[in-house]
């Protein structure tokens, strides 16, 4: 799960990391507010999930209370697009005025798990290339990423922290300053079931302060069922409506550009099911996964989930049967199918337990099914009927 | 001989009590599995089908001498069920579990080091040994038993190559659903090393899928350690970046983790990489009949 920048910042706080004075803010009337307390030059930027927001003209500088209002009005309301976001971009609900600062040095900070196998635990890294796409650096100039594993069950110790600031340059007088923001990362990330924590850029002031300039946090969702306070920050806007509304029934379901919808059991066979589509000379409307007990009404939610997405033109049905027995598979398809009226061309694939009477039942009812045996098949016989 | 699983298995089932648990404990008696005892706390001296409950995983093992567990427990009790297996001495632990939080599988792995227990999962189908037995959720009528090694990160996706192995006469020396959490016991690179020590495996189906590094490690191996052929499939081509489809682990992020770069590096090692998973079964049995 993701949060936004002026959220992350509150847990910031809360663990004493240093962040900007600044409030977040609906209107522009309220940022010229904000502004004028905090007396000075003001960064607006505008809070959306999706980075690259500079570059899309989601962050502005201004110089005075009116001047923030005034560019506060540009930037609440757009329609933000960053290479992050897709072409449609994102609406800019609310904005984070902050205290723009006297900045001496760029730095980044950040941890995230390594899956290794000699790991397999979270690592913090910091670089001197603060400001810059990290992934980038780390293709291109790996050596400028240092790295210290942090295994959870020791916890954190001061060394690693102090191999990271002086690893950044920084001078003896606040090592130990950075070292303690670098172990309340570390518990924000053990304490709050974190999967990336990053503060890009981390920056030095020419006054010789460290703080966090900007703050990112995901966080693990099977993690979420012990933290209902991180649970609360969902921002359901900042999510894909159907994606939403499929996670709410215990579908597995993830929009994508293609006009082939398809329908799964299991993740894994979901994906290889997308992949076949492809194969086949067509173009996957979504990845679906109906989950283990696919039930008749699972299968009408998931069926009306597919289908509203308006770019659907054919339906793929790949079901392997295991526990699942493929003759309450289709008669759950039949049911579904009926009461929905659903008529955009299907091909159904069945595969294990019970097989023959599942096809049978499709056969024998009246609706339209194109039945398939093979796997390649039953994508070459939807993308066909598009 | 196969992997994991063989004649001296002697399995306890910690949460055969619950829905999953029970069916599948039954499902795996009816597969040939020697089930010794089952463990749920708060149950001890009831018993399932005449199968002996116990409150501890310690009494299973001083008792019905169990050496292997599987685990059908909830989320937010697993990892102090495996740790309960560790403790107890079990050898070959199989977590079913789907949504363990990543951080505990952290510390369950620390404390696997030097146990010499080895944990298969979590959020994982099981391991089946056809004409031993089996842990977990995979269907009984797939199998065949025979000499090829399965290894996968999924599930029904699993069953379908077995499905189709079985379908043209491959039967299987053991199968084995890795998991598709970020962090799990047992890697592509243990089970390939496993299968390269096994007398009765002939070739290697490996199932990949997108997100984080097990495959280019598992090429590693291949390349340096393999003697016997392997075929691999990787799952998600068509997945976009950013988004967990399905398995917590399955996740393109950063621009790492791309089933291309996978296939490349699977290449690279020798592995006979199939674009289209609809001929994994073909392509075991063109290098199975050389």
């Amino acid at each position: 799960m993701k949060i936004h920048e002026y959220q992350a910042k509150r847990i910031f706080v809360e663990y004493g990391i240093p962040i900007p004075d600044g409030d977040v803010a609906n209107t522009p009337e309220e940022v010229r507010e904000i502004t004028n307390r905090i007396g000075k030059k003001v960064v607006i930027k505008a809070q959306i999930h999706a980075g690259g927001r500079g570059k899309g003209g989601g962050v502005k500088t201004a110089d005075s209370p009116q001047e923030a209002e005034k560019v506060a009005r540009e930037i609440i309301g757009m329609n933000l697009i960053t290479h992050q976001t897709g072409p449609e971009g994102k609406r800019v609900k609310r904005v984070l005025v902050e205290e723009a600062l006297d900045v001496e040095k760029e730095l980044y900070l950040g941890i995230v798990i390594d899956r290794s196998r000699d790991q397999e635990q979270p690592v913090i890294m910091a670089s001197e290339a603060g400001g810059m796409d990290i992934e980038e650096v780390a293709s291109k100039s790996p050596e400028k990423i240092i790295k210290v594993g942090a295994n959870p069950v020791v916890s954190f110790s001061s060394f690693q922290g102090r191999k990271l600031a002086y690893g950044l340059g920084m001078d003896k007088s606040i090592v130990s300053k950075a070292s303690k923001i670098i172990e309340m990362l570390y518990r924000i990330f053990m304490e709050k079931d974190a999967t990336l924590i990053e503060i890009n850029p981390f920056v030095l002031t020419r006054g010789g302060d460290l703080l966090a300039l900007d703050a990112k946090i995901n966080f693990d969702d099977d993690g979420l069922y012990r933290h209902p306070e991180i649970k609360g920050l969902r921002d359901l806007d900042e999510e894909e409506p159907l994606e939403v509304e499929a996670s709410n029934t215990g579908v597995n379901y993830i929009k994508l550009d293609g006009n082939v919808g398809c329908m799964v059991n299991g993740a894994g066979l979901a994906m290889a099911t997308m992949d076949l589509i492809k194969l086949a000379g067509g173009e996957p409307a979504n990845f679906l996964d109906v989950g283990g007990g696919a039930t008749a009404e699972r299968i009408e939610k998931a069926f009306r989930i597919l289908t509203s997405d308006k770019n659907v033109k054919a339906i793929l049905v790949n079901i392997f049967g295991g526990i699942l027995r493929c003759d309450r598979v289709a008669s759950g398809i039949i049911e579904a199918a009926s009461k929905m009226n659903l008529n955009l061309p299907m091909v159904v694939r069945l595969q294990g337990t019970n097989v023959e009477e599942g096809r049978k039942l499709l056969e024998g009812s009246n609706l339209k099914f194109n039945v398939a045996e093979g796997l390649f098949e039953a994508a070459q016989k939807v993308v066909a009927l598009l | 001989m196969s992997i994991l699983l063989n004649e001296q298995s002697r399995i306890v089932i910690q949460g055969i009590t619950g829905g999953e648990g029970s069916f599948h404990t039954r499902e795996a008696v009816n597969f040939g599995s020697k089930v010794v005892a089952g463990v749920t706390p708060g149950k001890g001296g009831t018993d399932l089908d005449g199968m002996p409950i116990y409150n501890r995983v310690i009494d299973a093992v001083e008792k019905e001498g169990a050496n292997t567990s599987g685990i059908y427990v909830p989320a937010s009790f697993a990892p102090d069920a495996i740790l309960e297996a560790i403790e107890a001495g079990i050898k070959l632990i199989a977590c079913m579990t789907e949504g363990i939080p990543v951080l505990e599988m952290v510390k369950v792995k620390k404390a696997l080091k030097g146990t010499g227990s080895c944990l298969i999962g979590p959020n994982c189908p099981g391991i089946t040994t056809p004409g031993v037995g089996k842990i977990g959720f995979m269907p009984n009528f797939i199998h065949k038993k025979g000499n090829v090694g399965v290894i996968s990160r999924s599930g029904t996706l699993t069953y379908e190559v077995i499905n189709m192995l079985t379908n043209l006469g491959v039967g299987q020396s053991t199968s084995v659903g890795i998991g598709g959490d970020p962090i799990v016991g047992s890697t592509f690179v243990d089970m390939l090393e496993l299968f390269e020590a096994d007398p009765e495996t002939r070739l290697v189906a490996i199932i990949g899928e997108i997100g984080g590094n097990a495959e280019e490690e598992a090429a590693e191996f291949v390349k340096e350690r393999m003697s016997k052929p392997v075929v691999g499939f990787i799952a998600g081509q068509t997945a976009p970046s950013g988004k967990r489809m399905g398995h917590a682990g399955a996740i393109i992020s950063g621009g790492k983790g791309t089933a291309a770069e996978k296939m490349k590096a699977w290449e690279d090692a020798g592995i006979n990489v199939v674009v289209n998973p609809a001929d994994i079964g073909k392509k075991v049995v063109s290098i199975l009949s050389k």
